[in-house]
């Protein structure tokens, strides 16, 4: 074909244009959807809990992203700094997954645990309270406004069209307690949902008020199980070196 | 349009012309060529050193350019080489191992393995390597709560830069606290006390440290914590001096940990604190650090906070 006939004709133009960008963008991602080792085989890796869950929605709601990536790279500055290197298998039921290339504040990827839950609930309330030097800005309104659950079910449903199994017939339900344990296979269950969120509220009582169950209930849940999954002290050290 | 073709060094024209500004066919200079294939070139040399092309399940490993690390076996304790293709895992575990900086780390580290707390704390040089090495670790771990230079937040997180500790300021105790983690806890005296009984105690509790001076109340207060009505005595002992077993606090000095008694401006505030504390409890938290830290970095850290105002 004539070039001429390409650059006078607008549609034309932008098809062929499309379908070379989108070489570029196959060529990168198809084979990793068929290479073994992409995802590592991990215990103990699962989908978030309902709370969880509504946790990581004020996560995106608020931009937390914006700021803090979850992605600890394999540096040696990383790896003192944060713990160890994140695996893919940890976000593979993210959607969407929180990497993220920015890091204004720190890389949240391992934060679950390593403050308690009063710290949190401070510090997301008045950042300055707890760290002078912090240039985080206030979010007092998680520990003032209730969370809303009411549509927890319909937000499991979606993810788990997206292949995260939530499961919601007897079947799929057995399918998780094989692969997850009982324990969990229950948290999961898409008809429990907000049964099991309270329940998890009301032990864990991640905000410090037992009376309520807020948002920064929820958000203060999600960041205490980030990166807490895997148990890496049952591996070899270098273990999941080949993996790539 | 053939005319032009003669005024711009001979170059011929493409044919296109637009509102009268022409396209020649003048090559593109010399050097972008030669720089366009150099890249070509090491692109090619790319795909054979490094992880390169898809092929089937796998992927093209590359050569010549092969990673060893050391792995220790977790059940037999067996130490052994690997050797594997270039990747971006393998080369943050050599580096961790065989770095620059990892070896001159590595031989004050196996010093400080071997050495006791008194050993470090005697020895200068290790402990000019404690501090500056431990400067790190507690400010990626233990600043954000106990603050950057250890004077914690009053009523939050306890200072570590004084001489007064909930758990105890011997090495041993830093130590155990740091690995372990601590649960200190209070419990609600909700509907425990009349408003009269609850003022007696708060009274009494601030007497201690010289705030309140009502003598009546000082006396009912101290009634209540000592006798079964409070039972304050079973954690913070019949002197007020805390416990260290349960991290219970000293009431008997002007050091706040709970209670934010400082700030409040007068008695009757200060007294409320107190009230609130009593009235709703109180529960802290500090997460122990053996799986986040290795061995040797909670004996620096140990040494470090020891240092910082008052190690026992």
């Amino acid at each position: 074909m004539k070039h001429d006939k390409i650059e006078k004709n607008l549609g034309l133009l932008m098809l062929f244009t499309m379908v070379v960008i989108s070489i570029g963008g196959l060529v990168e991602i198809v084979p990793l959807f068929h290479i073994n080792d992409t995802i590592e085989k991990v215990d103990g890796v699962r989908p978030y809990t309902p709370l969880e869950l509504r946790g990581r929605d004020i996560y995106q709601r608020e931009g937390c992203y914006l700021c803090h990536s979850q992605m600890i790279r394999p540096f040696r500055d990383e790896a003192l700094r944060y713990g160890h290197y994140s695996l893919a298998a940890e976000s593979k039921y993210d959607h969407p997954f929180q990497w993220g290339s920015k890091r204004t504040g720190p890389d949240l990827a391992r934060v679950g645990g390593k403050y308690s839950n009063e710290w949190q609930v401070q510090h997301l309330k008045a950042p300055r309270s707890v760290v002078p030097e912090s240039i985080m800005p206030n979010y007092p309104w998680l520990l003032e406004n209730d969370l809303d659950f009411s549509d927890m079910a319909d937000r499991m449903r979606a993810l788990k069209k997206v292949g995260v199994p939530y499961s919601e017939s007897k079947a799929e339900y057995e399918a998780n307690v094989k692969e997850f344990g009982q324990d969990v296979a229950e948290m999961l269950d898409i008809q429990k949902a907000q049964e099991n969120l309270i329940k998890q509220a009301q032990t864990g009582n991640y905000d410090g008020d037992a009376t309520r169950i807020t948002e920064m209930e929820a958000m203060v849940a999600y960041l205490q199980m980030l990166g807490t999954l895997v148990d890496f002290s049952q591996y070899d050290e270098g273990h999941f070196v080949q993996f790539r | 349009m053939s005319n032009t073709n003669q005024k711009s060094g001979g170059a011929a024209s493409t044919g296109h012309s637009w509102d009268g500004i022409e396209e020649l066919t003048n090559p593109v200079p010399r050097w972008w060529i030669w720089s366009f294939y150099f890249t070509v070139v090491i692109c090619i040399i790319y795909w054979i050193v490094y992880p390169a092309w898809p092929v089937g399940k796998g992927f093209t490993t590359g050569t010549f350019n092969d990673i060893t690390y050391n792995v220790v076996d977790k059940n037999t304790g067996e130490a052994k080489e690997v050797t594997t293709h270039w990747n971006t895992r393998a080369l943050f575990m050599a580096d961790m191992q065989r770095g620059k900086e990892a070896l001159k780390q590595k031989a004050y580290m196996d010093e400080v393995s071997k050495a006791s707390f008194d050993e470090i704390l005697a020895d200068p040089e290790k402990m000019a390597f404690a501090r500056s090495l431990a400067k790190g670790i507690y400010g990626d771990n233990c600043a954000a709560c106990h603050g950057s230079g250890g004077t914690g937040v009053v009523g939050l997180f306890p200072n570590l830069a004084d001489d007064d500790w909930l758990w105890g300021g011997k090495v041993e105790q830093i130590q155990a606290t740091i690995e372990h983690g601590r649960q200190g806890f209070m419990p609600a005296y909700t509907d425990t006390f009349t408003a009269e009984q609850l003022d007696a105690v708060a009274e009494y509790v601030l007497s201690l440290s010289g705030h309140s001076v009502d003598e009546n109340k000082v006396a009912t207060g101290k009634r209540i914590f000592n006798g079964q009505e409070g039972g304050c005595y079973y954690c913070h002992t019949t002197n007020a001096t805390g416990m260290l077993s349960v991290g219970s606090a000293n009431l008997t000095d002007s050091i706040w940990t709970v209670a934010n008694v400082p700030a409040a401006s007068n008695l009757e505030a200060k007294k409320d604190t107190v009230k609130s504390v009593v009235t709703n409890g109180i529960s802290r938290k500090m997460p122990g650090w053996s799986e986040r830290l290795s061995a040797n970095d909670i004996k620096l850290l140990t040494v470090f906070i020891h240092e910082l105002g008052g190690g026992k």
